[in-house]
């Protein structure tokens, strides 16, 4: 079964992260939950495996 | 008025012979409610061979359209009991569902994409053709007495495990004893009430609008959806078409809407008005207003009584769950008292009534929940997955699996039946043991060329041979039919002829495959080549009788 890959596995972390934070400028809070919303069901597509997105759903909620 | 509704027939209530006897008639099967779950109940007990009485407080059909849409399952039953062509005939067949969000088409979809079926994904008919229909086949066997006005006010269990029915009349009550009693008597269940059980679950704060509105428009033939059109201030609208130039309108309404004012005229006449345009001619046929639930009894199966319909269960609309799912309800407990009745089954086949219904209603609440959490969303963050999944949806494929305007009735598998044999060998498709067979078009000496035609009513093994002049197959118990699908040939009486290799495939058949299929058209067992026994085996397990029994019964003891 696969896990959730939880060791760094972005390429460029701080580059990531600033286009996150600037894909969300300018929007107001409902925008920015949408736009936060498809991010999460694209990514959830694309790793299919239910196992990883239980496990990724138990960590964001802080259940481990 | 154009609608089938003006004109709905009144059945004659006549004094039942047992008014002021001291005696009480006890009778084998009383079916209680005379809705399309009960009416199906007494044609397909009639069907195997049972007279029923039926009991019903009323004398007419259902008032409003009430159910519409019967998938294809439903249709196949009904064509089990002789009436699905009138059924078809009146319905609108429609196979395509069309989504909207604000303005614009996200998506569309077809429910029955494959051809080579007989009956389409979904007709729709109104309630109260289907109970007229029912009523009318149900004479026409003639097994079922039909008694219009009888109330049933009194329900004891007698201590031999019978159940004693008081039931009242304008001419006064009388009592009635029976083996057992369906409860087909609805939400509102009295009998339920008076076996002071539960309807445990949950009920939404969400309301729907239902108007019937009759008028000449050219929607075509298609369920369509709407999520925050513009003419329904940021709700949900769904359409229908229906005979009789008829249509179904789903308005959702804000929960502290108050449901007495939203069913009057002047209210709903406006929102129509500006879903169609203020010059559009149209009549008002039917109102009301219902509230998403989904709730079921613990169990089904209380003693002398079986619960089925909406008596056992109800679930949120949007899926056509709720009618679909009483009619498999009776469609697997029918069998199974037929079989008890007759000898051919102990009782304790009864109890896997509960087994198999149970998972399917669990599967329609589970359904008919995430439908209404979709439709109605609770809180902000629902609010952004259902925009973001609309939004992705119109070119996303994957995002249109996301969205859900209701998941729309399909046939329950009985996965984890007692009666089923699991696979002991490889099949890579295919029913596998407890799913419902599948239909094919093959060729035949008469009757319709349809494969499931060729099933149901009784245990039937269905063979699959390349050559029809194969060797028969040893084994076959009494009791069993055997239909055969040859690759080539001639069709003649149990023959049927698979030309394009349809069947075959649709079942995963290569020569000798064979299947055991129940009289529900469930598939029970299924070999590659059934083994001397294995045959007997099944049919065993299937009418629930205890493999030490049987081997007894096999060595002749």
């Amino acid at each position: 079964m696969t896990t959730l890959k939880t060791d760094l596995n972005l390429t460029d972390a701080d580059g990531f992260y600033e286009r996150l934070i600037e894909a969300h400028r300018g929007l107001d809070g409902p925008a920015s939950r949408r736009l936060n919303a498809k991010l999460v069901l694209l990514l959830a597509n694309h790793v299919g495996d239910a196992a990883v997105l239980d496990e990724a759903l138990r960590i964001a909620r802080g259940e481990r | 008025m154009a609608g089938g509704l003006a004109d709905r027939p009144r059945y004659a209530y006549a004094a039942p012979p047992e008014l002021g006897q001291d005696s009480v008639r006890r009778a084998p099967i009383v079916i209680v409610g005379a809705g399309p779950v009960g009416l199906c109940a007494a044609a397909e007990l009639a069907m195997l061979g049972h007279d029923t009485i039926l009991l019903d407080e009323d004398d007419t059909v259902s008032v409003g359209s009430r159910a519409i849409c019967w998938a294809k399952r439903t249709l196949e039953i009904f064509d089990r009991i002789g009436v699905g062509d009138r059924m078809v005939g009146k319905g609108v067949v429609w196979n395509r569902g069309r989504l909207f969000h604000r303005d614009r088409e996200v998506y569309n979809f077809d429910l029955l994409p494959e051809p080579g079926h007989q009956r389409p994904a979904f007709i729709n008919l109104q309630q109260y053709y289907v109970e007229e229909y029912l009523v009318d086949r149900v004479q026409e066997l003639g097994r079922t007495d039909i008694r219009w006005r009888n109330r049933v006010v009194g329900l004891d269990v007698l201590p031999d495990g019978g159940a004693r029915l008081t039931v009242e009349t304008p001419d006064g009550n009388y009592r009635l004893d029976a083996d057992y009693v369906l409860a087909a008597d609805g939400v509102r269940s009295p009998i339920r009430r008076m076996m002071g059980l539960d309807f445990k679950g949950k009920v939404f704060e969400d309301r729907f609008l239902i108007a019937d509105v009759i008028m000449k428009a050219d929607f075509p033939s298609e369920r369509w959806f709407w999520f925050e059109p513009p003419f329904h201030s940021g709700q949900s609208v769904l359409l229908h078409r229906q005979p009789d130039d008829v249509f179904r309108i789903d308005f959702q309404l804000d929960p502290s809407a108050d449901p007495e004012e939203e069913r009057k005229p002047e209210n709903v006449v406006p929102r129509l008005q500006q879903m169609l345009g203020p010059d559009k001619p149209f009549d008002l046929e039917w109102v009301s207003v219902y509230t998403f639930t989904c709730r079921r009894m613990e169990r089904f199966h209380h003693g002398p009584v079986f619960f089925v319909g909406d008596s056992a269960h109800v679930v949120s609309p949007f899926g056509a769950r709720g009618g679909n799912g009483g009619i498999q309800d009776v469609d697997a407990l029918c069998w199974r008292l037929a079989a008890v009745l007759n000898g051919t089954a102990p009782a304790a086949l009864l109890d896997s009534y509960d087994a198999e219904r149970i998972p399917a209603a669990d599967e329609n609440l589970l359904n008919s929940t995430r439908s209404t959490d979709f439709i109605t969303p609770k809180n902000e963050a629902s609010v952004a997955f259902r925009e973001a999944a609309l939004d992705l949806a119109a070119d996303l494929p994957f995002a249109r699996r996301v969205v859900n305007s209701g998941r729309l009735s399909l046939p329950h598998t009985y996965a984890a039946t007692p009666l089923s044999t699991p696979d002991g060998d490889a099949w890579s498709g295919g029913p596998r043991p407890g799913a419902p067979a599948p239909d094919a078009p093959v060729q035949v000496a008469e009757g319709e060329p349809w494969l499931l035609r060729r099933l149901g009513g009784r245990f039937t093994l269905l063979r699959f041979v390349d050559d029809p002049a194969a060797a028969a197959l040893g084994g076959v118990p009494d009791g069993v039919d055997v239909v055969t699908v040859a690759r080539s040939g001639r069709p003649d009486g149990a023959t049927v002829i698979d030309r394009d290799g349809t069947a075959f495939a649709r079942w995963d058949a290569a020569d000798g495959s064979a299947y055991l299929v129940r009289p529900d058209q469930h598939v029970a067992a299924r070999w590659r080549t059934p083994e001397p026994g294995a045959i007997a085996t099944a049919l065993a397990r299937a009418l629930g009788r205890p493999a030490a029994a049987e081997a007894r019964r096999a060595a002749g003891g």
